[in-house]
C-alpha cells in the first residue's frame, strides 16, 4: 500500500493537451538511503507522486523531512558513493533515475532545472552574470555568443531586472539577494525546461522580496506551461501558488491533495500542526501559536508505527505499533493516519484551543505559574 | 499599562552614521524616536537595510549613536562611557538572528549560559551553576543532558533556546531580539515565539522585537514601529496597524505576507523594486520612489510623524484613510 495511484492530480480541469496516463513527472516508490555511522538510513522512503505539465506541486515539511533529498534525487544530484537509490523517476516517459552524469548533462537545463536556496553559493562568485547565463544556452541550444547575449538580456528583462544590459557584466556579490535569486531563475529558465525544481527559493529573503520572487515564478510557470515543484518549510508560501500540496515527514509523504482541500480539511495531524504554527495577520496580537513539540525523529532510530506518533497529540496505542498506509480520502486527497482529523479548520482560522488574550503586564503573573520563582534569577 | 508613567526605554532623535569611504557618510538611522513602557513589546519592522538592526545596536550602545538620546531605566546611556555605561546597560540583553554563530563553539552550553554571571562575578561557582541550570530549565533544556554538550550538537531552534537562557541569567529588564526566528523553520519558529512570550511574562521583561516579517511581529508585539531607509514611517498598536495601515509602505508590507489561505485573493498591492541606496536617499519622503501615491510634494518636503489616532502616528503627506482595507484591485505591472 506504499505506492499511491498515479493519477493523483485530477485532469478534469482543462489540461486536455496530454492524456491522463502520461504525466510530465512520475515518481514511483523512490527510496534514497545513505550509509552513515549509524547504518543505512533512508532520507526518502518510498515516495510516489505525479505532476502534470503546467502544474505546480508544493512539497512541504520541516528541516530533515527529506524534501531536499527528494528534489535532488529527482534532479540526479545525489552523490554516487555511499548512497543507495531505488524506484523510478519518469520525466516525460523516460526513466531518468539510472542515467549516468554524462547523460544527465543533456537533461539539466534543457529538460529539468533547479533553483537552490542560497543564490550566493549557487552562483560562481568569480564569473560575471552574463557568462553564467549564456554558458549552458550556447551548449544546449547551439547558438553563437552574440545571439546568446541578446537572449540573456531578454531573459533578465523578463525576470524583472532593471538595466539588464549592464547587469550582464556584474559579479554576483554586486547584486542584492533578491536580484541574485532572479538571476538564478533566469539561468534555470534559459533553455526552456519542462520541469523546474525550486528548493526553498525564498528562504532568507525579505517578505517583500519573497512575494516578488514567488510572483515571478508563478508568472513564468504559467507563461511557459512548465511543471514546478516548490519545496518549502512554510505552508503559507504554497497556498494559492500550487494546485497540489504534498506534506513530507521523516522521509515519507504523509498527506497530499489539492491545496485548497488540504488547507481547509487537513486529515493528518502533522499537516494541521504545521498550519497552526503559522503566525496569522488576521488574528489579534499575542495569539498563542500552535507549536509542534519536539523534533522530527532520528532517521537511524525511527519509532515503530507512525513516525509522527511521538509528537502527535492524538496518538493512540495503535499509532505506536502499526504504521498507517497512505489512503485515499477522495478526490485525490491522500493521508497516512489511523485517526484522521474530522473537523475542518474554519475559514476564520480562529483556533478554539488557543489562548487568545494573554495578560500583557507582568504584574498579573503569579509566581506559582512560573517553574522558577521570580526572585531566584536575579 | 503598568502604572508607571515613565517609559523603561526612550529613544529621542536617534541618528547613527557610518563612514562610507571618500569622506562620505551613510546615515543608517535618521531621527528615530520611540519609547517602550515596562512590560511592553515593541516590534521594529522593515526590509533589510532599513536600519532596524542598527537601531537595536544603538539602543544597547554596541554601536554608539552619532546623535540623539537613549534613556534606559532613568539613565541617559548616550551620556555615559566606560565602566559607568557598562553598569547602566547591564539590564539590556540581546538575542541575535543566527543562533549558531552567536554561541562560542568551543565552550559547553553550561559555560555559555553561566558566562554573564562570571562576567559580573555574581555569587560563587556553585550558585552560578545552579542559576545557569535554572535558566536552562526555564527555556526547556535539560541541564543534565545538555549542559556538557557544545553548540554544534544542537539544532538551530535549540541554539536559540541557549541564547535566550544566556540572556536570562543576566537578569535583564529589556531584551532586544534581532530577527530571533528568521533562520528557523515555521514549526520551530512557533516554539521560540511562544517561549519568548512565556519568559517575558514570567520574568516581567520588556522586549524590542526586530524582524522583517510583519506577521511574526504582529503576533508578539503590543505596538509596532515600521522603518524605511532609516526613518520611521508609522507607529501604532499592533492590531490597529493591521486594521488601519495609514502609510503606503505599511500597506505594501502587509500585502507581501503570504496568506496561508488558498482561497484568499492574491493581493497585488505589492511593492516593486529594491531599496534605494542609503548613500543617496531620495529627497523628501524616502519611500516616494516606490510609492504609487507619490505626488510632487513628497519629493520636496520630508513628512513628519504626526498623530492620526490614539497612539497612531504616521509620517506621510497623504496618509491612507482609516478603515481603508487592503484593496485587491490589480496594479498594472510594467
Amino acid at each position: 500500500m506504499r505506492t499511491a495511484p498515479l493519477d493523483t492530480i485530477s485532469n478534469d480541469t482543462g489540461s486536455s493537451d496530454r492524456p491522463a496516463f502520461k504525466p510530465l513527472l512520475l515518481v514511483e516508490d523512490l527510496r534514497c538511503g545513505f550509509h552513515t555511522g549509524q547504518g543505512l538510513i533512508h532520507a526518502v522512503d518510498g515516495v510516489s507522486f505525479s505532476l502534470e505539465r503546467g502544474r505546480a506541486l508544493g512539497l512541504v515539511g520541516e528541516s530533515g523531512s527529506g524534501k531536499t533529498v527528494l528534489a535532488r534525487s529527482i534532479m540526479g544530484l545525489l552523490p554516487r558513493s555511499g548512497v543507495t537509490k531505488s524506484g523510478q523517476v519518469n520525466l516525460d516517459g523516460q526513466d531518468i533515475s539510472q542515467l549516468s552524469p554524462r547523460q544527465l548533462r543533456h537533461l539539466w537545463g534543457a529538460q529539468l532545472a533547479m533553483i537552490f536556496q542560497d543564490p550566493m553559493t549557487a552562483l560562481n562568485p568569480v564569473v560575471r552574470i552574463g557568462r553564467q547565463i549564456t554558458e549552458h544556452m550556447r551548449a544546449h541550444l547551439g547558438i553563437g555568443r552574440a545571439e546568446a547575449r541578446s537572449a540573456a538580456v531578454a531573459l533578465l528583462e523578463s525576470v524583472g531586472i532593471p538595466e539588464p544590459d549592464r547587469r550582464l557584466s556584474s559579479y554576483p556579490h554586486q547584486l542584492s539577494g533578491g536580484t541574485r535569486q532572479r538571476v538564478m531563475i533566469a539561468i534555470a529558465l534559459a533553455c526552456g525546461p519542462k520541469l523546474l525544481l525550486a528548493d526553498e527559493p525564498t528562504t532568507g529573503l525579505d517578505v517583500t522580496v519573497q512575494a516578488q520572487v514567488l510572483d515571478l515564478l508563478a508568472a513564468q510557470q504559467a507563461r511557459r506551461s512548465m511543471g514546478l515543484i516548490l519545496v518549502t518549510h512554510d505552508l503559507a508560501v504554497v497556498a494559492g501558488r500550487a494546485e497540489e500540496t504534498a506534506v513530507m515527514y521523516a522521509g515519507k509523504i504523509v498527506e497530499k491533495g489539492p491545496t485548497s482541500v488540504l488547507f481547509h480539511h487537513p486529515l493528518m495531524p502533522y499537516t494541521e500542526a504545521l498550519l497552526r504554527a503559522i503566525p496569522r495577520l488576521d488574528l489579534p496580537s499575542h495569539t498563542r501559536l500552535g507549536a509542534i513539540p519536539g523534533r522530527p525523529p532520528d532517521l537511524s532510530a525511527l519509532p515503530p508505527g507512525c513516525r509522527f506518533a511521538p509528537r502527535c497529540p492524538y496518538a493512540q496505542d495503535r499509532c505506536r505499533t502499526q504504521e498507517p498506509p497512505l489512503e485515499e480520502a477522495g478526490a485525490g486527497h491522500f493521508f497516512a493516519c489511523w485517526y484522521p482529523r474530522k473537523g475542518s479548520l474554519p475559514a476564520s482560522w480562529s483556533y478554539t484551543d488557543s489562548v487568545t488574550d494573554l495578560p500583557r503586564a507582568p504584574t498579573s503573573v503569579t509566581s506559582s505559574q512560573a517553574a522558577i520563582p521570580e526572585g531566584q534569577i536575579q | 499599562m503598568t502604572g508607571t508613567t515613565e517609559p523603561l526605554l526612550s529613544v529621542e532623535h536617534l541618528v547613527v552614521e557610518f563612514p562610507a569611504g571618500r569622506a562620505r557618510w551613510v546615515q543608517a538611522v535618521s531621527d528615530v524616536s520611540f519609547s517602550v513602557m515596562e512590560g511592553e513589546t515593541l516590534g521594529l519592522v522593515g526590509e533589510s537595510g532599513c536600519g532596524k538592526s542598527t537601531t537595536g545596536m544603538a539602543v544597547a550602545q554596541i554601536t554608539r549613536p552619532t546623535s540623539g538620546r537613549v534613556i534606559f531605566d532613568g539613565k541617559e546611556l548616550t551620556e555615559l562611557a566606560g565602566e559607568k555605561l557598562r553598569h547602566a546597560k547591564k539590564g539590556i540583553q540581546l538575542i541575535f538572528q543566527d543562533p549558531i554563530s552567536s554561541l562560542n563553539p568551543r565552550r559547553t552550553v553550561a559555560e555559555i549560559v553561566a558566562e554573564p554571571l562570571e562576567v559580573w562575578k555574581v555569587g560563587d561557582r556553585r550558585s552560578r551553576r545552579n542559576r545557569a541550570h535554572e535558566a536552562m530549565e526555564a527555556v526547556g533544556l535539560d541541564p543534565r543532558i545538555s549542559g556538557s554538550r557544545r553548540p554544534h550538537e544542537f539544532s538551530g531552534g535549540q541554539c536559540q533556546r541557549i541564547s535566550i537562557a544566556r540572556a536570562l541569567t543576566a537578569d535583564p529588564k529589556l531584551m532586544i531580539c534581532d530577527e530571533p526566528v528568521s533562520a528557523l523553520d515555521v514549526s520551530v519558529q512557533a516554539q521560540i515565539i511562544n517561549l519568548l512570550e512565556d519568559t517575558k511574562r514570567r520574568y516581567g521583561l520588556t522586549l524590542v522585537f526586530i524582524a522583517h516579517d510583519l506577521a511574526v511581529v504582529k503576533n508578539v508585539s503590543d505596538k509596532i514601529a515600521v522603518m524605511y531607509l532609516g526613518r520611521l514611517c508609522e507607529t501604532a498598536p499592533a492590531d490597529e496597524l493591521y486594521a488601519n495601515p495609514a502609510h503606503p509602505y505599511t500597506k505594501a508590507l502587509l500585502a507581501s505576507i503570504p496568506s496561508p489561505d488558498p482561497r484568499a485573493a492574491t493581493l497585488t498591492a505589492r511593492i516593486q523594486g529594491d531599496l534605494p541606496s542609503p548613500l543617496a536617499p531620495p529627497s523628501g519622503c524616502r519611500f516616494r520612489t516606490r510609492c504609487k501615491y507619490a505626488q510632487p510634494r513628497c519629493s520636496e518636503e520630508i513628512p513628519r510623524l504626526s498623530e492620526i489616532g490614539p497612539n497612531h502616528q504616521v509620517a506621510c503627506h497623504f496618509p491612507l484613510a482609516a478603515g481603508a482595507t487592503m484593496t485587491t484591485t490589480a496594479d498594472k505591472k510594467g
